[in-house]
């Protein structure tokens, strides 16, 4: 698989084709809006929160693959978990990221997110891919 | 002048002769010659401009303007002789010609001395700059970021009103609506000579002319002209420009502001301190005529030193010789472009006046997907918004992918990135 097949893998187009818990609503607990001033590109994340339990999350966004994936595989994922196990998941992602491709991207932990993987060799690209975190860490800040 | 250029465009064996002088163009990117594009972001420099400021470092470093020694001596008339040469390059007189650390900077310098002027700094010859409300800065939507936020933040300092001459559906200035925008309440004018997104040439005597006619004063932004045009300030009658060294064969660190000798004078200074003073006291303190007045603290001696052998290799290859060169690029590029299915190109394309520089869209590919797959190949262009998130905002994109030439650039680079751009949206579309 070449590097940019790599980059550019099912998950990452299945997701982009299909963005997961797209669209923002009335009545989240927090929200943050992230920029990339580099492309322009853009998330707002939502998280709905029940005590330290996210109970819904919802983005917009608009910008290269790469970061409208990497909100939708981490919408997906959200619901469910507390601000620590989310903090958790954050840290781990982060440290793959600027890794520039040597530590892999915990399959078990952070799911389709491994998908994302390939993005850590360009390092161009490691912004795009944690815009929407970035927004998650930011948002859970807020509360 | 700037202008259709009349001159022969270079050959094929002078072209080659020039990229010789490139060692970076030697280099290889992921595994495939480097093609390189984007010059319009940072320019390339040759071995003669590096070996100048090497041998600046290791033969002739030493402080300017201060100092009675030998290599002091010889620094400073170094320093000076690179003024000199960068203001005949322009057409302008070396006290007009101030060095900055960039074209920003020189922005910068203009709007915080009228800022200054605004606030009664500069005495009774600079009462005629000062702006309050009821005063009027105009603008345009073309501009980079650098010859806009400037300008916001001095109508905000000072209680004039910024407005600006906005562009059409296809990205050229409404010159229709500039009747209703000047007025005797306009007091500057800034606008750019070419614009860094559209490569579109900008008709800057007649922008002068109308704002010399409500007295308003004008703001050249010259950082994409000054490398690809022969430029005469001069005979364009422009009261300030600004340019980089980077983006003409020089070095990052340094750029340069070109103020009309009367204004140089009349303004009060932006930065303050050391090398700008005459006389100081614990009250107060008398400023250097221009440029010093300009030129507060240690210098850029190096990069300025370097920025002139910048601007003497080009006036060897001939000013004239690369606007035609690049004006051949550009339309190869614009005609190529338009050849590839789904590609919008930013700016007007028909008939219009241009450098090497297109910028476009791909509706439903995003800028940085499509940059990705070209550096793939070692063709390295821009991507993202240029420093000008009101003409993308305005065209309906916020990013676009940029192509941009220089003299050392090939027909075949070009062609090498027209082929691949519709291999890279095949790529994509495949995805989606």
């Amino acid at each position: 698989m070449s590097e940019l097949e790599s980059l550019y893998q099912d998950i990452i187009v299945d997701h982009v084709k299909h963005p997961r818990r797209q669209g923002l609503h009335d009545g989240a607990t927090v929200e943050s809006h992230q920029l990339n001033p580099t492309c322009g590109d853009e998330i707002t994340l939502q998280l709905t929160l029940d005590g330290d339990t996210i109970t819904d999350a919802a983005w917009t966004g608009r910008g290269c693959m790469v970061s409208q994936s990497s909100a939708s595989i981490l919408a997906e994922q959200l619901p469910g978990l507390t601000a620590a196990e989310v903090g958790e998941r954050i840290e781990s992602f982060r440290a793959s990221m600027r890794s520039r491709g040597e530590i892999p991207v915990d399959e078990d932990l952070l799911g389709d997110a491994v998908a994302l993987e390939g993005a850590a060799k360009f390092v161009a690209r490691v912004k795009c891919a944690m815009l929407a975190w970035v927004a998650a860490e930011d948002a859970l800040a807020k509360r | 002048m700037s202008g259709i250029a009349t001159a022969d465009a270079l050959s094929a064996a002078e072209i080659a002769a020039i990229r010789a002088d490139f060692p970076i163009l030697a280099e290889r990117v992921n595994g495939h010659e480097l093609v390189y594009l984007d010059w319009g972001a940072t320019s390339q420099r040759p071995r003669q401009v590096i070996d100048a400021e090497v041998a600046y470092v290791e033969q002739r470093n030493s402080a300017v303007h201060r100092g009675a020694h030998t290599l002091a001596a010889e620094a400073t008339e170094e320093f000076e002789r690179a003024r000199e040469r960068v203001a005949a390059f322009v057409g302008a007189a070396p006290e007009e010609i101030v060095w900055t650390s960039n074209a920003t900077e020189a922005l910068n310098a203009v709007a915080y001395a009228i800022g200054n002027a605004s606030l009664g700094r500069g005495g009774a010859v600079a009462a005629p700059y000062r702006l309050g409300p009821g005063d009027e800065i105009l603008g345009t939507e073309l501009e980079h970021h650098a010859n806009l936020i400037p300008w916001q933040e001095l109508a905000a300092r000072t209680g004039a009103t910024f407005r600006y001459v906005p562009v059409d559906d296809e990205g050229a200035l409404r010159l229709d609506l500039l009747d209703g925008l000047l007025s005797e309440r306009t007091k500057v004018f800034a606008f750019t000579h070419v614009s860094n997104v559209t490569g579109e040439v900008q008709p800057v005597a007649e922008l002068v002319r109308r704002a010399r006619a409500v007295g308003a004063l004008t703001v050249l932004d010259a950082c994409q002209s000054a490398p690809h045009l022969a430029l005469d300030l001069h005979a364009l009658g422009v009261d300030f420009a600004a340019f980089s060294g980077h983006k003409m064969l020089g070095p990052t660190g340094v750029g340069v502001l070109y103020g009309r000798r009367e204004h140089l004078e009349a303004l009060p200074p932006f930065l303050t301190g050391g090398s700008m003073i005459t006389t100081v006291t614990m009250e107060a303190a008398e400023y250097l005529p221009p440029p010093q007045k300009f030129e507060a603290g240690t210098q850029r001696v190096s990069q300025a030193i370097a920025l002139g052998a910048a601007v003497e290799y080009l006036q060897r290859v001939g000013m004239d010789r690369i606007a035609a060169h690049e004006a051949e690029l550009g339309r190869r590029l614009v005609d190529g472009l338009q050849q590839v299915d789904g590609v919008r190109i930013l700016g007007p394309v028909g008939g219009a006046e241009r450098t090497g520089v297109a910028a476009i869209d791909v509706p439903g590919i995003h800028a940085h997907d499509l940059g990705q797959y070209l550096d793939g190949r070692g063709i390295a262009i821009r991507v993202g918004h240029h420093c000008a998130q009101p003409l993308h905002r305005r065209l309906g994109t916020t990013a676009s992918t940029r192509a941009s030439t220089y003299l050392a650039t090939t027909t075949d680079e070009v062609d090498s990135y027209l082929a691949a751009l519709p291999e890279a949206i095949a790529f994509f579309r495949r995805l989606a």
